[in-house]
This record gives structure tokens, C-alpha cells and sequence, in this order.
């Protein structure tokens, strides 16, 4: 029973990464006033470009893990993913801020561009394999990164439920913590915070908006795109195939709303949404012999946090709510 | 700000409309240079080989055209819909979940009334009911923007995905094969179908949408309801002072945004498809946005803006067949084209002078 229920609560928390990872990187976007549509696009980009990394690196070692160094095998996935990411962050930053455009709009320009880019360089890389699947397996890379701890399994329930994860996985989980104390405590975060709430206020303190806006959307999309990654590599084992990524970059922005823009509350909540999500695809919940039932289920993690988000401005308290400049340019020179 | 230092950025006074487009064609063809290079890079082909193909896509054949025009109308009549929620500054980016209400409700009505009443009596339940559906959709995060200012970007972008999973969990019911997909509807009685005007069966769709482009126009232009939602939409402050009550138009508004979505939805299913998926609406929601803002909120201009996108989206399927690549490459270049609009608005709205320039500005000025 014991083993059964951590089985189910890691595969929640596998399920649950892509999403904390997203919504750390999505939560310090917002806190600086930018509302970042194009997350999903900046999680496939950082999947497919990890991917890319990783189909190289194993291309020239011949496909044979023995062949590979475990730290290339890691650090090229990591590096081009983390490369792509940054570059979709600027190109969001230099159109809403340096160019002030509509935020919205540049958002949804971005999704497109970067579900593009993914299913176009996923599906030049199946054809180039000639594989007859439409997939294509990375399986020795996806290897290294989903080494665990050695002694996870010989730990019973609990080495399942709190050991077993690669070290993606508790670096998501590090970085929110981080993201929560830096926001809430550090200098950086009141700082950034204030650029959010009121960028003409915080630009008469003498804090540069457009310094702040550019490294927290670019940091907040580099770690976004790791939750691609982290998807491709360990969650999927090193299958892509395209569109398998789903709507889980709209789930993460999902789940910062649901966290009301706390990044370390979000480690729990991305375990709950991803329990979610488990519990929906198991036959867990009680369908009463009708198997649609179960599409139903899959929209609790947005019920929940349309009634966050509805509670949160019905009760209306100031820490609650969104970034006050959320979605608007800033201009100095406009009053 | 390091570029503050060398540049002076200032608010533009109107500029004549003229010199908004050519600077709206420049970016457009700096993209497309921009477009032929990464094509080349990326795949090997000749550009203007490719840029040929995506004009064959949609001007290719008579029947080609036909569907270009479809989709174009459909898009058109999404951002048609989200249209006067944006010019009353509520960003509706929930158009994809009411196209789906919409259409559920259509496919709805199809399904269970099909045979069971005359074809007229059934297309005329089909109308009310998908635009009732829409409206009520939209009409949701509305009642709540407006008693307690919730998020309403965030709210119709959460609903979206749960109008997805009602449309999913409908078609695992109404499949009888288990499979979860709706085949087409009525297949032998054609109830509810659309009748083909003319011999050509999207040609009803195109009319309602140009009939629907001129009233949205002339609603938004011409009637007190229009000109009390850019009220709104510029300042909610001096929409209160002078006595429009703000909540009875966010409401109003969004009814009306919602049933002009309820009505794509209907076109989509009743009109074209005869069938419903999750993907019906295939992202038109989200590009409709897109299309609107280009288009500046106006109609008129959206006719052109859907076209580019629609013309766009036909030219990418037919190079995904002619070269044998995947069809995301069009959303590639799609991207990157709007990636150039969106960015030459600045140039649009801002002045750029020289530092030394701007003393003596502030010295006329002052």
C-alpha cells in the first residue's frame, strides 16, 4: 500500500517539474510587470534545442553511451538549451520593452514561433534518422540525466517518494525556493518587485526598469525552458516526439496564479497538479462506468485556479494580487 | 537606461495614414528578407521558389481559393468577436474556448435534433444555441471583472482549457467506437448542414462574416453602446465621471464579444467541418488576437490582416507538401513575420531623435 502510494506521489512530482520549472521562470517574468503568453513557445524551444545538443553529441560518439562523457553528455543538452531559451526571452524583451509593443500580442507571436520551431526541428530530426516511428529516441543521453541517487531504491517508500529523481528535478525545486526567498527578502527581489507593482515610482528611486524587465524575463525564460528539457530527457526518457509537450506551458502559467506568485509555494503545487493529473489518467477517481468522465477530471487543475484566482481578488488583500503594472509598457515619458 | 543616453524616444503626434502603412509594408518586407534567408538556411530550397509555392497555396487552383477565403472568413469572424472587448481594454484571450462552446452547442443541437425537426426549424435552434452558448462562455469572467476586477486576461485564457476538456468529454460520449472521435455528423441526412449557395458550400460562411464585418464596424464607428466601450477602454475614470455605468458595458460587451464567437463556432461546425474536435477552433482564438491588433481594432483593416494570416497558413501547408517538409515550418515564418509588425508599431507611435536633438526640442517646447 505504502509502496503503491509513493509510486503514484513520484510519478505526481515527475509530472509536476515541467510545470514548477515554468511557473518559477513565468512568476519572476511577472514580478517585473512583463506577462510572458509565450512560455509554452519557451518550453518547446528549450526542449527541441536540448535535443539538438544531445542528437549531435550522440551522432558523433556513435550512439554508444559507454562512448559518451557523462559530463559533455549533460552539460552541451543543458547549455543549447538554456542558449534558446535566452534567445526567445530577448526577443520578447526587445519587443515589449525596448519597443514597447503590446505584451499580449508578443506573447501569443511567441508561442506560435516556438511551437514552430520545435515541431518543425523535431520533425527534420525524425526524418534525418529515417526512423519509421514519429519519434525519436535519445535514449543514451536521457541515461545521464536521469542517474539518481544509488542508494534511492534500496530505501524502500521513502527512497521512491523523495529520492528517486535526477538532478533536474531538485534543481527546479532549488531554484523556486530561491526565487521565494530572493522575492520576498533579498534587496534584488524588493527592487524587482517595485518594477512590477509601479515602474514610474521605482524609476524615480534610480532603479533602471528596462536593466530589471530584460534579466528577469531572460532568467525567467531560461529556467522555463529547462522545464522543456526536463520533459524531453527525464520525464519522456529521451523521446521527442512533436506535440507530446501538450498544453503544459499554459498549465504553468496556470499554476503561478494558482501559487498567487509565490515561486516556493509552487514546489507543492506543481505536486498537487501533477497528482492531478495522475489521478486523472489512472481511473483513480470514481467514473461511475463512463470512461469520459475522465476528460472531465483533467479540468480540475484550471477550476482551481479560476477559484484562486477569483477568491484572490474577491477577498482582495494587496499581497495577494497580481503585479499592479502587469501587461503594460512602460514609458517615462508617459503621465 | 544606456539607450536613453544616445537616443531621445518621444510620443509621435498622429502621423498620416499613409506613412503608418509604408512603414507597416517595410517591416513586412524586411521579414520576408528576413524570412527567404533563415528558408534557405534552414532547408536548402531557393527562396523565391518557396515564395512561389505559398502564393500556389492559396491562388493555386479555383478550389484552392475557395478555402482560402473560408479561412480567412472564419479567422475574420473571431477577431471580429474578441474585437470590441479589446477596444474596451479587456483582453479577451478566451476567443478559442467560446468559438469551442459555440460549436459544442452546434454540434450539439445537430446531434440530438437531427431528423427530429425540419431542417429550417433545426438550423434556426442551431443559431440560438450557439450563440447563446458563446455569450454565456464570455459573459462568465465578465460578472467577475466587473464586480471584483479579477484578471480577465488570465481568466478567459484558464477557460479556454476547461471548455477543451467539456468539448473532449462530449466526444468520448457521442463516439459510439470508443476512439473519442466524432466522425461527421449526419453524414447521410445532411441535418443541420448548411445549405450550398450557388453550388459553393463555404460561400453562406463568407456572407454572414462580410455582413458581420460591416455591422461590427459600424457598431464600433457609428452607435452610443460603441462609443461607450472606447470610453471605457481610454479611461474608466472619465467613463464613471461622465455617467456610463462601467459595469453594465463590460457585461454588454462581452454578451456580444461571446456571440459573434458562438457564431464562429457555428460556422466551423455547421458551415465547414460537420463535425467537433478540441481542435476545431485550432488556435484561432489566439491568432484572432493577433489579426485584431494588427488591424489596429478596426474592421475594415482586420479584412486585410486575417488575409495575411490566412494566406500564410494555406502558403505553409502547401510547402510542407511540395518540399516534403513539416507543416510547422509555416509557423516559423508566420512567427517571424509578426515578430516584424508587432515591432514596427514603435516606429509608428515613438520618434526617434539624437541626444543633441533633444535640447533644443525641450527648448521649443518649453
Amino acid at each position: 500500500m505504502l509502496e503503491t502510494l509513493a509510486f503514484y506521489f513520484s510519478r505526481a512530482v515527475q509530472q509536476g517539474i515541467p510545470l514548477l520549472f515554468g511557473s518559477t521562470g513565468e512568476t519572476l517574468t511577472e514580478k517585473s510587470g512583463n506577462l510572458n503568453l509565450g512560455i509554452p513557445g519557451v518550453m518547446y524551444v528549450g526542449g527541441i534545442c536540448g535535443v539538438i545538443g544531445a542528437f549531435f553529441y550522440e551522432q558523433s560518439c556513435g550512439g554508444d553511451a559507454a562512448a559518451m562523457n557523462a559530463f559533455l553528455a549533460i552539460c552541451i543538452p543543458l547549455l543549447c538549451c538554456l542558449a534558446g531559451s535566452l534567445i526567445m526571452g530577448l526577443i520578447y524583451c526587445f519587443l515589449t520593452v525596448t519597443l514597447r509593443a503590446n505584451q499580449n500580442v508578443t506573447g501569443l507571436a511567441l508561442t506560435t514561433f516556438g511551437v514552430g520551431f520545435g515541431n518543425f526541428f523535431g520533425g527534420y530530426l525524425i526524418k534525418t534518422t529515417g526512423s519509421s516511428v514519429a519519434s525519436l529516441s535519445l535514449s543514451a543521453t536521457s541515461s545521464f540525466f536521469r542517474q539518481s541517487l544509488p542508494f534511492a531504491s534500496s530505501l524502500g517508500a521513502f527512497g521512491t517518494a523523495f529520492l528517486s529523481y535526477s538532478f533536474l528535478a531538485y534543481l527546479a525545486i532549488l531554484i523556486s525556493l530561491y526565487a521565494g526567498w530572493m522575492l520576498r527578502r533579498s534587496r534584488t527581489g524588493l527592487n524587482l518587485r517595485a518594477v512590477g507593482e509601479n515602474p514610474a515610482t521605482a524609476d524615480a528611486a534610480g532603479i533602471s526598469i528596462t536593466r530589471y524587465k530584460y534579466v528577469a524575463t531572460c532568467v525567467g525564460s531560461m529556467i522555463a525552458g529547462l522545464g522543456g528539457l526536463y520533459y524531453v530527457m527525464d520525464y519522456a526518457s529521451g523521446i521527442w516526439s512533436n506535440d507530446a509537450f501538450g498544453d503544459r506551458g499554459w498549465l504553468a502559467i496556470a499554476l503561478v496564479i494558482f501559487t498567487i506568485w509565490r515561486p516556493d509555494t509552487g514546489v507543492l503545487a506543481s505536486i498537487l497538479y501533477g497528482g492531478l493529473y495522475i489521478v486523472s489518467i489512472n481511473n483513480i477517481l470514481p467514473t461511475g462506468g463512463v470512461g469520459a468522465v475522465k476528460e472531465l477530471y483533467k479540468m480540475l487543475p484550471y477550476l482551481i485556479t479560476i477559484i484562486v484566482l477569483v477568491l484572490s481578488s474577491v477577498r482582495n488583500k494587496r499581497e495577494n494580487q497580481p503585479p499592479e503594472s502587469l501587461g503594460i509598457a512602460y514609458f517615462r515619458e508617459d503621465r | 537606461m544606456n539607450g536613453s543616453s544616445r537616443f531621445h524616444i518621444s510620443k509621435r503626434a498622429t502621423i498620416p495614414w499613409y506613412f503608418a502603412w509604408a512603414i507597416r509594408l517595410g517591416a513586412v518586407v524586411l521579414a520576408m528578407i528576413v524570412c527567404a534567408l533563415v528558408t534557405t538556411l534552414l532547408t536548402g530550397q531557393n527562396p523565391l521558389g518557396v515564395y512561389a509555392t505559398i502564393i500556389e497555396g492559396s491562388f493555386g487552383t479555383v478550389r484552392k481559393f475557395w478555402v482560402l477565403l473560408q479561412e480567412m472568413a472564419i479567422l475574420l469572424c473571431v477577431s471580429l468577436a474578441v474585437t470590441p472587448a479589446f477596444k474596451m481594454r479587456f483582453w479577451n484571450i478566451g476567443g478559442e474556448g467560446q468559438v469551442l462552446i459555440g460549436g459544442l452547442a452546434t454540434a450539439a443541437c445537430m446531434f440530438y435534433f437531427g431528423g427530429k425537426m425540419p431542417n429550417a426549424l433545426l438550423l434556426l435552434v442551431m443559431v440560438i444555441a450557439s450563440i447563446v452558448a458563446g455569450a454565456l462562455w464570455a459573459l462568465i469572467p465578465a460578472i467577475f471583472k466587473a464586480r471584483w476586477n479579477t484578471n480577465e486576461t488570465l481568466f478567459t485564457l484558464m477557460m479556454n482549457y476547461v471548455a477543451i476538456q467539456l468539448v473532449s468529454f462530449f466526444c468520448n460520449i457521442w463516439d459510439r467506437k470508443g476512439s473519442g472521435v466524432v466522425g461527421i455528423i449526419n453524414p447521410n441526412t445532411r441535418a443541420g448542414w448548411f445549405p450550398e449557395i450557388g453550388g459553393q458550400e463555404y460561400l453562406l460562411n463568407i456572407l454572414i462574416v462580410a455582413v458581420l464585418t460591416v455591422a461590427v464596424y459600424v457598431y464600433l464607428r457609428w452607435s452610443k453602446q460603441g462609443y461607450e466601450l472606447s470610453v471605457v477602454g481610454e479611461s474608466e475614470r472619465t467613463a464613471r465621471y461622465v455617467g456610463i455605468k462601467v459595469e453594465k458595458v463590460i457585461l454588454r460587451t462581452l454578451l456580444i464579444s461571446g456571440a459573434l464567437c458562438g457564431v464562429a463556432g457555428l460556422l466551423l461546425v455547421g458551415g465547414t467541418d460537420h463535425t467537433i474536435s478540441t481542435t476545431t477552433a485550432g488556435g484561432r482564438g489566439f491568432t484572432a488576437v493577433m489579426v485584431s491588433w494588427l488591424a489596429k481594432f478596426n474592421p475594415i483593416f482586420m479584412v486585410l490582416t486575417s488575409f495575411l494570416l490566412a494566406f500564410l497558413s494555406r502558403g505553409s501547408s502547401q510547402i510542407a507538401q511540395n518540399f516534403g517538409l513539416n507543416h510547422a515550418f509555416g509557423d516559423i515564418l508566420t512567427g517571424i513575420i509578426l515578430f516584424f509588425i508587432i515591432g514596427s508599431e514603435f516606429f509608428i507611435n515613438y520618434r526617434i531623435g539624437s541626444a543633441t536633438g533633444k535640447e533644443k526640442e525641450d527648448g521649443t517646447h518649453a
